[in-house]
């Protein structure tokens, strides 16, 4: 598969190993071209976790976005990552697998990733009109959208 | 469907159709109705908002609200050292916290490059079946309830009981019982731990069947759930819905099979499978899977390795650089955790890969078209619990 991948994208994945985990480290240029292939050309059918890391420390390279895919027929599973800058925008993966629906708007609330293509990027778990991306580094634990609060469950605090 | 999240329409200011709009407008109107169900409403267990554009009483198009027990799980484990988050695991699918707890040991396992000692992965298997079994019985009752059948709650919970003592004897807790350590259980089984699981597989197997002698050819039950959210194997996969939903649709698939963990390789168990992808057939599996369990518990109860129950953990965890990603089969779909270690002794990033989230968003596809009772009938056989939607 190595081999396949190597052919088509040339230097454009950097294939890895971990423990026994197979992982493939992409350019965000041809990501979504990339896990086209995986899912066509190498029956990677399901879409396990579509998700995001945050690194503040690395320059122009602040987000790790990591898809987990599955294959039924190889009982194999791989990870793709990409890493790109704050605020570039990421190629949605819902035309592939519906189930990167919710994961992409959790990824959006979470971290203000925005997924380019995704029918409905809305927050998903957090209220619509709250600031902030909880799951960035330089969030605190208890920080909160005090106005949100304040506005709408008319308390000082959440907490 | 954005509009109508826009508007907020609370139920009780329904548009309401009125007969008497005008001459020229037919009797029956066509006219589009928002109802909106939950948060608060007993069917959607727990804090689920579901707003459902209806026609009469046929679903047009439905739309989940999430998010009303959102605690931030994955922001408080960044928090918190890798032994500390451990009891966060089993607040999220609280009815079977103790899947949540194997899953994220294993994972942290993983990451350190160690496995637990055999006596700990078979203990841990037999908690994790009694779990899976409190965790269905759980859902055969308020399913049926939802449905409309009141005896089999009562059935289910008295039952449902034998397990959750056996867990207050083993580690003192019912429910979020912290069983798991990272490296293997923190504490020997107590004396008669063996007899008592025997006894309850005794106890239990009967029950079973008395639970189908209830239902499964019950004819308001086949009314209710026969052709009822049918989801398509197809469907299935491309949604990424994993557990029972995925096997009534007919694919044979279980991460205890196909990638085992803890002690599962060393007992044989069948996968139960349907072919319609109903509520039915869900229901079918579930029961079937709950024999299976007890397949299992009587296999692990009867060659428990003798040994030390605890691995040889360094009392700092500190795992080298580098990210792991493991997943369980719990009672409702694949449960996986993606942990990313800085080498310091609290994670830089988890990420829980929940099945009720994820199968949760076949809702809309199971209930287009359907009546507005079936919506009760499909959220109940999707087996979701909020604490684990939301984290």
């Amino acid at each position: 598969m190595v081999a396949r991948l190597r052919g088509r994208f040339g230097s454009g994945i950097d294939p890895k190993s971990y423990l026994g985990q197979n992982y493939i480290i992409a350019d965000p240029s041809i990501v979504h071209e990339l896990l086209q292939m995986l899912r066509d050309g190498e029956r990677f059918d399901y879409c396990v976790d579509v998700t995001a890391v945050h690194y503040p420390q690395r320059k122009d390279q602040e987000f790790d976005i990591v898809w987990i895919l599955y294959s039924f027929e190889h009982n194999q599973r791989v990870r793709v990552k990409a890493m790109i800058k704050d605020g570039d925008p990421v190629p949605s993966v819902v035309g592939l697998w519906s189930t990167a629906n919710w994961l992409e708007r959790e990824c959006y609330d979470m971290f203000g990733i925005r997924f380019e293509g995704h029918p409905d990027l809305r927050r998903i778990l957090l209220p619509d009109g709250w600031q902030g991306y909880p799951l960035r580094k330089e969030y605190g634990i208890t920080q909160q959208d005090s106005e949100w609060v304040k506005l709408n469950l008319g308390i000082e605090s959440g907490q | 469907m954005a509009d109508i999240l826009k508007s907020e329409q609370s139920a009780s200011s329904v548009e309401h159709i009125e007969a008497e709009k005008g001459a020229d407008q037919p009797f029956l109107d066509a006219t589009e109705l928002i109802l909106n169900m939950g948060p608060q409403h007993p069917s959607t267990h727990g804090v689920l908002r579901v707003i459902l554009k209806l026609d009469g009483e046929k679903v047009l198009n439905t739309e989940c609200v999430i998010g009303y027990l959102h605690r931030g799980v994955e922001k408080i484990a960044e928090n918190r050292t890798y032994a500390m988050f451990n009891p966060y695991v089993d607040r999220m699918d609280y009815v079977a916290a103790v899947s949540n707890g194997l899953g994220y040991c294993e994972a942290v396992e993983k990451l350190l490059n160690m496995e637990a000692p055999p006596r700990a992965q078979w203990v841990r298997t037999i908690l994790t079946e009694l779990n899976r079994i409190a965790s269905h019985q759980l859902w055969l009752g308020t399913h049926a309830l939802d449905i409309g059948a009141i005896t089999p709650l009562f059935y289910t919970f008295r039952d449902r009981e034998e397990i959750l003592k056996i867990f207050e004897r083993y580690c003192g807790a019912r429910l979020t019982t912290h069983a798991f350590r990272i490296g293997g259980c923190q504490y020997e089984t107590y004396d008669g731990f063996e007899q008592d699981v025997k006894k309850f597989c005794d106890f239990v197997t009967p029950k079973v069947d008395e639970y189908e002698t209830l239902l499964t050819t019950n004819r308001i039950w086949l009314e209710r759930t026969k052709g009822v959210g049918v989801l398509k194997a197809q469907d299935c996969i491309d949604l990424g819905v994993t557990g029972p939903v995925l096997r009534a649709s007919g694919v044979k698939w279980d991460l205890r099979k196909a990638q085992p963990y803890a002690a599962y390789k060393n007992f044989e168990f069948d996968i139960p499978t349907g072919q319609n992808g109903d509520t039915y057939d869900r229901y079918i599996v579930r029961i079937a899977e709950m024999r299976q369990a007890l397949r299992i518990i009587r296999q692990a109860v009867d060659s428990i390795p003798e040994g030390p129950i605890m691995g040889k953990v360094p009392k700092v965890i500190k795992p080298p650089v580098g990210e792991i990603y493991h997943s369980i089969e719990a009672p409702k779909g694949e449960l996986g955790y993606f942990i990313v270690s800085d080498g310091s002794t609290q994670p830089y990033r988890v990420r829980v890969r929940p099945p009720s989230f994820v199968n949760l968003q076949a809702l809309s596809k199971m209930v287009d078209g359907a009546l507005v009772a079936d919506v009760v009938a499909v959220i109940g056989t999707l087996d979701i619990v909020l604490g684990e939607v939301d984290r």
